[in-house]
């Protein structure tokens, strides 16, 4: 499946993952981690793995979020999602892990 | 009463009132009123004014002012029963135009109870009337509209707005990708359907029907709606992706729209484009509200535009034209992509985006507008980039452009040597690789051709892409450069 942006990438390393989120904070967004067993075109909502990130200031602890949710749903895809509370909307999203570590 | 009776006036001497032609300057009229402070309810417009050889300009840019709002040529009886001061609109400030000595730019307010609420073509009928045929001037250009908040509130602008039409589609922190389906005619309706689903299925977001794609013979509008949509379910439930085709609703009538746009609908379609200035501002209007009304996102084309703003001296600027289109409401609109094949100066382009997507279009972001437009709370819209651009100039759009456009690669898709899918992924893996870049904070003109080869080395189809595009640009000189007043 090829859902959601650089989904036509190599799968990123845990580094370039790390620089997107630096990304995310640097535009003042609020990271947020997504997971759902599987992807639908029909779905928009996937399940929250816990609440945004409202405080996060480091990528280090979205990258610890995310191999926490990893390690509850293996068999799951998880995406990172960003917020902008000045455009009020979402305003990113990327798939970081695909069951089997495949597409 | 008999005729002969009700001719007194025939026998009366003197005139009754200050009957016959006076200058549109002339002093007691409200025409030509420099320095004049235009109240904030008040309709502002920029002319750019050529004058007839010894026409002064005051009276030219007076004649303007009168001819777009109270006058006719010669005085009339009837003047007398109401206050032409309250509907006069004022020449308040004039301006030379570099380099053009036979120009003048002429600000002009207009009093807002000239206009009716909600109607772009009562609005168009002073400004953009029988004032460009008035014989004193050689030319005519409006060259900048500001509509104060109390017009602009009785507008409702696009259906959607960037953000819904983002959250809808669930796609986001990229530009959009389209093309445009080639040939633009000629194509059986299940040969059509098979060019949507390839370039959506190899990673596009959106496909699209060309501006004269309506219904002809070789295509009826209902075949080709009923295999395109067959074509973006299959592209979608394929990649876990949604995904669009712009169904070309414009037809002869209205009507003829609203059955068009209703299976549209029905058939699932998340999108319906229509050809907004051929169509007129009427249609454009009610296909704008339809869509409103029922959840549809609306693409318009400019084609006919050149028609009416290529000339520097005469007619009416892109970015006027641009303006309206956001205040009367669509989702997406053609702009230009400063480095594809078509007409598009760089400067005008990026001003032109800006306004259709920002709060707050100061003059200084965009460039050759005369007038801050605060947009309210208007929603903005997608820009379009669209003819001869292709995967090398991925890095340098994104930099002019960022993430709230829509790249349409037609040539640059269905060209590719391999097929439209594999133009498709070249199209889709370039974008990626330069946004993950810019967000990794790397320089995308300086390095955005190493960014592309880097990217090339897992994706055959950008590689091959590359190979075939390499160095085509397309290098004239603009005919209609922006003029700094």
């Amino acid at each position: 499946m090829k859902t959601e942006t650089f989904s036509y990438l190599a799968p990123l390393s845990n580094e370039q993952i790390a620089q997107q989120i630096q990304y995310f904070l640097n535009q003042g967004w609020i990271p947020g981690i997504e997971y759902t067993a599987q992807i639908d075109p029909t779905t928009a909502y996937w399940n929250w793995w816990k609440l945004p990130l409202f405080g996060a200031k480091t990528p280090g602890e979205a990258l610890t979020e995310i191999e926490a949710c990893k390690a509850a749903h293996p068999a799951c895809f998880i995406r990172v999602t960003a917020y902008d509370n000045n455009r009020q909307g979402q305003v990113m999203g990327f798939v970081v892990h695909r069951p089997g570590g495949g597409e | 009463m008999s005729n002969a009776q009700n001719s007194d006036s025939k026998t009366i001497e003197s005139a009754l009132y200050d009957a016959g032609v006076k200058e549109y300057s002339a002093a007691g009229r409200h025409y030509y009123d420099i320095g004049y402070k235009p109240g904030d309810t008040q309709v502002l417009a920029a002319f750019r004014i050529t004058p007839l050889e010894g026409v002064p300009f005051e009276e030219a840019a007076a004649a303007v002012a009168a001819e777009s709002s109270f006058a006719t040529w010669t005085a009339v009886w009837s003047d007398y029963l109401v206050d032409p001061s309250r509907y006069s609109a004022r020449t308040y400030e004039i301006k030379p135009v570099p380099g053009r000595k036979d120009q003048v730019m002429a600000y002009i307010a207009y009093p807002l109870d000239l206009f009716e609420e909600g109607s772009m073509p009562n609005l168009m009928s002073s400004l953009a009337g029988n004032v460009f045929g008035f014989k004193p001037l050689r030319a005519l250009r409006l060259e900048d509209v500001y509509f104060p908040p109390a017009l602009l509130k009785t507008f409702q602008g696009p259906p959607h707005g960037i953000q819904v039409e983002r959250d809808r589609l669930d796609k986001y922190g990229r530009p959009l990708l389209g093309a445009t389906m080639k040939p633009k005619l000629g194509l059986s309706a299940k040969n059509y359907g098979r060019l949507v689903y390839e370039a959506l299925r190899g990673g596009l977001d959106f496909t699209k029907d060309d501006e004269n794609i309506t219904s002809q013979p070789f295509m009826r509008w209902r075949d080709r709606y009923e295999f395109v949509m067959e074509a973006v379910k299959q592209a979608e439930s394929e990649t876990g992706e949604r995904k669009g085709h712009y169904l070309n609703v414009t037809g002869g009538d209205m009507e003829e729209m609203y059955r068009r746009a209703e299976l549209a609908k029905e058939l699932g379609s998340r999108i319906i484009m229509v050809d907004y200035l051929i169509v007129g501002f009427t249609a454009f209007a009610s296909l704008s509200k339809w869509c409103r009304a029922n959840g549809m996102l609306l693409h318009a084309h400019r084609a006919m535009h050149t028609v009416i703003d290529r000339q520097p001296d005469h007619g009416i600027h892109w970015r006027v034209l641009a303006k309206w289109c956001r205040i009367v409401g669509a989702d997406h609109l053609h702009n230009g992509t400063v480095v594809g094949k078509l007409e598009s100066g760089r400067d005008s382009t990026i001003g032109i985006n800006e306004m259709l997507r920002r709060d707050f279009a100061g003059t200084k972001d965009c460039l050759g507008y005369h007038f801050d437009q605060p947009w309210l709370s208007m929603p903005g819209m997608f820009p379009v980039a669209s003819g001869g651009i292709h995967v090398w100039h991925i890095p340098e759009l994104v930099s002019i452009f960022g993430d709230d456009v829509i790249l349409q690669f037609g040539g640059g898709t269905v060209g590719h040597p391999w097929g439209s899918a594999a133009g498709a992924t070249a199209n889709r893996v370039a974008l990626e690789a330069v946004v993950q870049a810019r967000n990794e904070g790397r320089h995308l003109i300086a390095e955005g051709p190493d960014i592309l080869k880097a990217a090339a080395k897992s994706s055959s189809e950008l590689r091959v892409a590359m190979e075939t595009w390499q160095g085509i640009t397309f290098d004239y000189k603009e005919v209609d450069t922006l003029v700094k007043v």
